[in-house]
């Protein structure tokens, strides 16, 4: 134990001696918890639509107006023909065409429905379907405001309607960032944890102490628990900042159980820097080991369900996912933040992470040789 | 102290030979040079002493450990200066030494004896981290904390390689301390005027010993007399000696070319190449007989190999 105090204390020495390290750590988790979470945001909106209006009546101008009135769309313009229209869905200046055909009015008036032209540009999937969704939802709800104008409200209703009314749970408000803080704050931990131990160990070959450590009588676990440590120490503070970070600019503080959140922080910390020392143990330089741990993080994070949701994955994808980390600690966070969960919510993720960290040390730990 | 027997290493799955086939052994509290060039093995042979790299075949001894097996053993009694610079940049002189102190569970208080005459030299620099300090003291410092742990036996490869003249006398003078101390010293280097200085030597090529001796054995083993030839017009000098004399070896050493007179016994060759330069058109001519250096018996060495 002797020997793991006076390792700590060289690592410790070395970590705050590097100005720039020290830097990101706390810069890093502040910058990217006030930047992403504005700008990476699923909310479509600034649709710009372009409408070919051939009826030119009170009604169809009332449907233009409720259209742009709802925020999401910006009226391109109006255009004589849907030839036109359409080049500029060609030129990517338009997202949707709305045409309104002649004797939209009368038609609706006389015939009691009239039919509506949408054409998307789907290049955009995301935008293009939402955008669609919106323009469906306006016009439904347009329908109803004229029926409700001709049809004389009586007694006994015509017909029986279902009307849905949604009651958004743990999020009423459906804040995106809500649901997004905690997921970047889950990647932020990866990134440090991760990256920060594979490269230190590599450092050290590439710099040849590795040699020197070697000859001495230093244990392997020793040596590897000299590495972890200060690492699992840093990630706890990286995530402290991250939560305060959180708390203050967006308002976020964890429902559930605090002590539950920071339990399994220590036990995920473990598996990472597990993961980051396997990697160092198998690459000779800075370089290889940081784009093997790049390769890595990708999947991690695309695969983690905090931009994609896991659930709609196709079941290999699925299956890969629970052998990705980050994607219970991405539900763990979302759990507790949101959900209010505490210990009994998040033990089954607590054994699976703990699976991971004896796994990926032991893995470690026997492929780190001391001779070759 | 230490002794090896039949080792051989080699890497790329056996396509690269690096050792082959060595044996030697050194005694309790000499001084042990290897000398080769660049890429002879020395290093090989180092880090398998040092416990970090298994033999493929043969085996050794140090302190008398087998160095496979009892390597946990070995590893606290030597001391390894490998022949890069190694120890952390990014801390102090005295962190440095403090921690390789610590992790031998000692000191620096309770070996300080031992490495006092080299930590005076670097003591004024000791909040100066040792990535900013010059070679001389980067070797220093390097040696102190090989040192430290009071080894019985120590492993130094190529201390002065990149280290300046005056330093290196330094060094050589402290290793001839520690000598007196009773510490075991192998020692490698490429610098042929440092190997009058060990106790005994191993000139190696190739990953095979060429000849273990004292460097006077050594020197007096040389086969044949040697010449120092010197003239005006050095470079044509040596094209035309290798030309009329091809089955004499000649190469420039310095300011003169050494002449190697084999097959020239009982004739008088001073007078003889005299007259032979005179005529060629040569001025200032000097030849005269010399004690061989170490450098000399080395390259006679290879060039008796190579043929």
């Amino acid at each position: 134990m002797r020997t793991v105090k006076f390792l700590l204390q060289k690592e410790f020495r070395q970590i705050f001696r590097n100005r720039a390290i020290l830097a990101l750590i706390i810069v890093m988790p502040v910058m990217q918890l006030i930047i992403l979470p504005l700008a990476a945001d699923y909310e479509v909106k600034n649709i710009n639509l372009s409408v070919v209006d051939h009826d030119h009546s009170p009604y169809a101008q009332q449907l233009v107006a409720k259209i742009t009135a709802s925020g999401y769309f910006r009226l391109q313009g109006y255009h004589a023909s849907f030839k036109e229209a359409y080049r500029l869905i060609e030129q990517d200046k338009a997202d949707l065409v709305l045409e309104i055909p002649r004797g939209f009015e009368r038609d609706l008036i006389r015939n009691g429905h009239q039919q509506l032209f949408i054409a998307v540009n789907a290049i955009n999937g995301t935008k293009a379907g939402l955008g669609s969704a919106y323009l469906s939802s306006i016009l439904r709800d347009y329908n109803d405001g004229i029926r409700m104008e001709w049809i004389a409200p009586t007694r006994f209703r015509p017909a029986a309607t279902i009307e849905v009314i949604p009651a958004n749970r743990f999020n009423p408000l459906l804040n995106y960032q809500f649901f997004m803080v905690p997921g970047i704050l889950a990647i932020l931990l990866t990134m440090v944890g991760g990256f920060l131990s594979a490269l230190n160990i590599v450092k050290e070959k590439e710099i040849g102490t590795i040699e020197q450590i070697n000859v001495t009588p230093i244990k392997k676990h020793h040596f590897i628990l000299g590495k972890l440590i200060p690492f699992w120490v840093l990630g706890n503070v990286v995530f402290t900042v991250g939560l305060l970070v959180s708390w203050v600019i967006y308002g976020i503080f964890p429902q559930g159980s605090i002590p539950a959140m920071y339990g399994f922080i220590s036990i995920y910390l473990l598996a990472v820097l597990g993961f980051g020392l396997l990697i160092s143990t198998y690459t000779d330089t800075q370089q290889q080991a940081m784009f093997i741990m790049f390769f890595f993080m990708m999947i991690f994070i695309l695969m983690g369900g905090l931009f994609t949701s896991i659930d709609s994955m196709p079941p290999w994808a699925k299956a890969v996912s629970r052998l990705n980390p980050v994607s219970y600690l991405v539900e763990v966070m979302r759990m507790i933040v949101l959900k209010g969960s505490g210990w009994a919510d998040v033990f089954p993720h607590l054994g699976a992470m703990l699976g991971f960290a004896v796994v990926l040390n032991g893995w470690a730990i026997l492929n780190y040789r001391k001779k070759s | 102290m230490v002794s090896l027997k039949n080792i051989t290493k080699t890497y790329n799955h056996g396509t690269v030979k690096a050792v082959d086939d060595v044996s030697f052994s050194v005694e309790k509290g000499e001084l042990f040079g290897l000398i080769g060039p660049d890429g002879a093995g020395k290093s090989s042979i180092f880090r398998m002493l040092a416990t970090l790299l298994i033999p493929d075949k043969g085996s050794a001894t140090v302190a008398g450990h087998d160095i496979v097996n009892d390597y946990k053993l070995i590893r606290s009694k030597v001391g390894y200066m490998p022949g890069r610079f190694s120890l952390y940049p990014d801390l102090s002189i005295e962190e440095n030494l403090d921690f390789f102190a610590t992790v031998f569970n000692t000191t620096v208080k309770e070996n300080y004896h031992l490495i006092e005459d080299i930590y005076v030299q670097i003591a004024p620099f000791h909040k100066r981290r040792a990535g900013r300090l010059s070679g001389g003291m980067k070797q220093k410092l390097a040696l102190c904390c090989a040192l430290i742990h009071k080894p019985t036996v120590l492993f130094l490869d190529e201390p002065t390689t990149g280290v300046d003249p005056v330093s290196r006398r330094e060094f050589w003078e402290m290793l001839k301390r520690l000598r007196q101390q009773g510490i075991t010293i192998l020692v490698s280097t490429p610098y042929m005027d440092e190997a009058s200085l060990c106790d005994r030597i191993a000139l190696i090529q190739h990953g095979r010993i060429l000849s273990i001796d004292t460097p006077q054995g050594i020197a007096a083993a040389y086969p044949n007399s040697l010449y120092a030839v010197k003239a005006t017009d050095m470079p044509r000098l040596i094209h035309v000696l290798s030309t009329y004399y091809p089955h004499m070896h000649s190469y420039l050493f310095g300011e003169v070319i050494h002449l190697d007179a084999r097959g020239m016994g009982g004739y008088n060759l001073p007078d003889e190449l005299t007259q032979f330069l005179t005529a060629e058109g040569f001025a200032d001519i000097e030849v005269k007989p010399i004690a061989p250096t170490i450098e000399d018996c080395f390259i006679n060495m290879l060039v008796r190999h190579d043929t």
